[in-house]
């Protein structure tokens, strides 16, 4: 994996190992993949839940923009430090 | 011992089934009780879908479908169906045997989200001596199916000192074979494993070689294959954190419906076990006196009442502490604090010296 920033023309997708549900008992989105589990946060959840692959991360961040009513700046750099750390970690697979 | 109820922070989020203690191999390693045959098959299919609800009910998020060898269940897709109603994470933990393309094409159809194939080692002949059978061929076979039918694969070899200098080799088959998480995990000295103990437990040199070439491919592979190594308790001087802490996150059933905090504490003096067909798994979380004997802190001796990393270790692991001191309530002798840690220190020290390889007792039905 390089350390070259990622583009935005990536699209994102769950990898096939995850499975996004609601927890019941905390109210949260959890991601879950073999023998664990990544309780998100709001904003974790509203990102993950527009990574199916169909959508690029400029459009992503421009979705979520609008829907936080947030200065899309800010709305990028949270959106690709996420998205990096679960390609990291093979949780998020992108295709050009 | 204690009477502690659940705190706030115990969350069950791991139901582990064990299915069956009957399996094709006989793993010389083998971390089911060394009397497995005193926990015969009792849940029927229907018992096995009331103990899935009631756990999904507590909270529970993952299922692991284990055994034995969980294949073995004619119910194995209907258990999945109604696994994978409740929304589980459902996980099979398999050797591969026996299994045909065509059942795991209705496993997957059933709901199934990931399987786990186990492998003894990447020599043909040396996987097969270890699992006491012919099975290597047949298992890398399996893990090509469970990658065609678009499940994710995790590849799970157990280390030890006869296989420990193959990790490299480990890894390579793991690329070939698409794995998206590999785990190398090293044995685990309890039930059948510590009977070999002489025979399986690496060096320190062995260890720190194996562990050097899976850190420089875990770099690598980042977001390509998810690559674990576990070291051995025994070289680490702190306990591990045995499930994460008794009765805290897991719960188990046994063959027979016995409710347990780990794999093996049916093996612990002293304790009652509840019977799934007796109480609910809820009423078992929540008041039976086996979960609340080493939950939480009370039941601590020093030095781990004192300890700061009472919290991270727990103590250890109850079924070690008792199988190497005969006392369930003891500090896990693999800590470096613990007054029996010689009892680690000794069976290190012969790991360092000993060249001629020793024979392996494999795992039996004893009945």
């Amino acid at each position: 994996m390089s350390d070259e920033p990622l583009s935005l023309e990536l699209k994102p997708k769950l990898a096939p190992k995850t499975k996004l549900r609601l927890d019941p008992k905390t109210g949260k989105y959890i991601l879950l993949y073999p023998e664990k589990g990544l309780l998100l946060n709001p904003t974790g959840a509203a990102i993950l839940k527009l990574c199916t692959g169909e959508q690029t991360l400029s459009a992503i961040i421009a979705t979520l923009s609008l829907e936080f009513q947030s200065d899309t700046e800010k709305v990028q750099a949270e959106v690709v430090a996420f998205v990096q750390g679960l390609l990291d970690r093979g949780l998020v697979q992108a295709e050009p | 011992m204690s009477d502690a109820r659940p705190s706030d922070e115990d969350r069950l989020y791991t139901l582990i089934d064990e299915l069956t203690y009957l399996c094709p191999l006989r793993c010389v390693y083998c971390s089911n009780p060394t009397d497995l045959a005193a926990h015969p098959d009792r849940l029927q299919t229907a018992d096995w879908l009331r103990v899935f609800r009631e756990a999904s009910e507590l909270g529970a998020l993952q299922l692991n479908l284990s055994g034995g060898e969980p294949l073995l269940r004619k119910d194995l897709e209907e258990l999945v169906e109604g696994a994978s109603a409740l929304d589980f994470y459902t996980n099979l933990i398999t050797s591969g045997l026996p299994l045909t393309r065509e059942r795991l094409v209705r496993l997957r159809d059933a709901g199934l989200s990931s399987v786990q194939v186990s492998l003894q080692d990447t020599i043909a002949s040396e996987s097969d001596r270890i699992a006491g059978r012919e099975s290597f061929q047949h298992k890398l076979e399996v893990a090509r199916w469970v990658k065609e039918l678009g499940l994710p694969l995790t590849l799970n070899i157990v280390l030890h000192r006869q296989n420990l200098s193959r990790v490299a080799e480990m890894i390579a088959l793991a690329e070939q074979l698409g794995a998206d998480r590999l785990e190398l995990a090293n044995t685990q000295y309890l039930a059948w494993a510590l009977l070999n103990r002489g025979a399986l437990l690496p060096s320190q040199a062995q260890l720190d070689e194996a562990r050097e070439v899976a850190r420089a491919a875990r770099e690598r592979l980042k977001g390509k294959i998810e690559l674990l190594f576990v070291l051995p308790d025994y070289y680490s001087d702190r306990p591990k954190a045995c499930m994460s802490g008794w009765g805290k996150r897991y719960l188990l059933v046994s063959p027979d419906g016995l409710a347990l905090p780990c794999h093996l504490a049916h093996t612990l003096p002293g304790l009652s076990f509840d019977n799934v067909q007796q109480r609910s798994l809820s009423d078992i979380w929540q008041h039976s006196s086996a979960f609340a004997a080493f939950r939480g802190e009370a039941w601590m001796p020093e030095p781990c009442q004192s300890c700061e990393r009472r919290a991270i270790d727990f103590g250890g692991c109850r079924c070690q502490a008792f199988h190497l001191t005969g006392d369930a309530a003891a500090t896990d002798p693999a800590c470096g604090l613990s007054p029996k840690h010689d009892l680690i220190v000794q069976a290190r020290a012969a790991a360092q010296e000993q060249l001629i390889p020793l024979s392996l007792r494999y795992r039996e039905i004893r009945r």
